[in-house]
């Protein structure tokens, strides 16, 4: 049995089903009706569930709870300090850090929190605003969003996070001080004479492969790229895909040469090419492209998945994936993409999607 | 004190109380008394800097105001979600 953490324009949706059946799934249960959930996830090193929450009246907050179907309880933050004229805009990201009790959340406008006791109160990385302060960074389309948050297993204090649009941050000494990985990264949508040294660098998407963890995959803003010097540097691996736009990215924790990405037509048209949804893998770091299809809508569908709205569990052929559209639509595989089935359909907007 | 009503969801919030008799000179010192007595609200009428949220408002007496005006001992205060609020 999977659960599925599905959030969405309006709640939390847990989903539960056996994937190997192609059967749809069901509804356990609805939290936080109304609201939006920008990101679900449960700690799997706590059972915790962790929702990133915002009423469209009362804010956003960080909610969590270990029955989902129960209360949930609103943590000590994250919020910016008294005086800093700065408040909390959205939560996009929450990712379970490398030491036990430890979270990160990644947050509009950009910024790091950081909780050590299992999300019950939450700090402001100071460093990094430091440098947000001082770096004149701009918002993409969805706000100025700390959205990934890549860990190094084993290294608790190496940390690489990803911000539309101000690139990738690394830290190696637990967010004391943070460095630029943009060597190779190409803003096409700026001018040609304003490329250079500029941090205006709209990262989409961006995960590590934990068995070779010096190597990172990222989906960009019109590009694709990998990086084996631990972010330092980027090349490309967009050839072989029909866009290189797109928001979401999966990797397969046991093969560091495999991504998942869900390609849209380009900025200008944020729809799946063709009214084709196909998921493309990479089993090579991204020198071909395969594309996934097999149960995927093929036929007049114009759909756009969102930067968190793909999930998976597993490794391997046997490693389940999720994607959900801005349709309502969810579909899952058990098969590592080669076969899809409709895990439900209907549901409010998805934003994001993930396994607990 | 100066009284202050919520309805739902934030009543739900502060175990369903409606009406809170609260002290403060200034409808965000009225409000963050709230918060203090139920840190189930924080951040949901304030946000983290003192200010009223942009689709919340805040009647004192039957007039929207903001965060830093003035309340009387004997004020009502109504919090109520904006129609500008919550999503299509």
């Amino acid at each position: 049995m999977t659960e599925l953490l599905v959030g969405t324009k309006k709640g939390l949706f847990v989903l539960e089903g056996d994937p190997s059946t192609g059967e749809p799934f069901a509804i356990a249960t609805r939290a936080f009706a109304g609201d939006v959930v920008e990101y679900a996830i449960r700690d799997r090193r706590t059972g915790r569930y962790f929702a990133g929450v915002t009423s469209g009246f009362y804010g956003p907050r960080v909610m969590f709870t270990d029955d989902p179907a129960g209360d949930w309880q609103q943590g000590e933050g994250p919020a910016f300090p008294e005086g800093s004229d700065t408040s909390l805009e959205r939560v996009w990201r929450i990712e379970p850090g490398v030491s036990e009790g430890v979270l990160y959340a990644g947050v509009a406008p950009a910024a790091l929190f950081v909780s050590a006791d299992d999300g019950e109160h939450w700090e402001l990385n100071e460093p990094l605003w430091k440098e947000r302060l001082a770096g004149s960074w701009n918002p993409g389309a969805g706000g100025l969003a700390l959205h990934s948050i890549c860990t190094w297993p084993g290294k608790p204090d190496t940390l690489a996070v990803g911000v539309s649009a101000a690139g990738v941050w690394i830290t190696e000494d637990g967010g004391e001080s943070w460095r630029t990985g943009y060597a190779g990264l190409v803003p096409e949508y700026m001018p040609e004479e304003q490329r250079a040294g500029t941090n205006a660098l709209c990262v989409h998407n961006m995960h590590r492969a934990p068995l070779r963890p010096e190597r990172l995959f990222m989906q960009f803003h019109g590009n694709v790229y990998r990086s084996d010097d631990e972010g330092g540097s980027w090349t490309s691996i967009r050839e072989g895909l029909p866009s290189g736009f797109g928001f979401p990215l999966v990797i397969d924790p046991a093969d560091p040469d495999c991504a998942y990405v869900v390609p849209l037509v380009a900025d200008v048209d944020r729809v799946t090419p063709g009214g084709q949804l196909r998921v493309h893998r990479t089993r090579d770091a991204g020198a071909t492209w395969t594309a996934l299809g097999d149960g995927l809508p093929s036929n007049e569908a114009y759909l756009t998945v969102l930067r968190q709205a793909f999930g998976s569990s597993g490794e391997g052929r046997s490693q389940e994936l999720y994607v959900g559209a801005t349709s309502g639509d969810v579909w899952g595989s058990s098969d590592a993409g080669g076969h899809w089935f409709a895990a439900h359909e209907r549901l409010a907007p998805v934003t994001s999607v993930r396994v607990a | 004190m100066a009284v202050v009503t919520l309805r739902a969801p934030l009543r739900d919030r502060v175990g369903g109380q409606a009406k809170h008799e609260l002290p403060g000179a200034t409808v965000g010192e009225v409000l963050r008394e709230l918060e203090r007595r139920f840190p189930t609200v924080t951040g949901w009428i304030l946000d983290e800097q003192g200010r009223v949220r942009p689709h919340v408002n805040v009647f004192v007496n039957g007039e929207r105001i903001r965060e830093d005006a003035a309340v009387a001992p004997d004020d009502t205060l109504q919090v109520l979600p904006s129609i500008s609020g919550g999503y299509a």
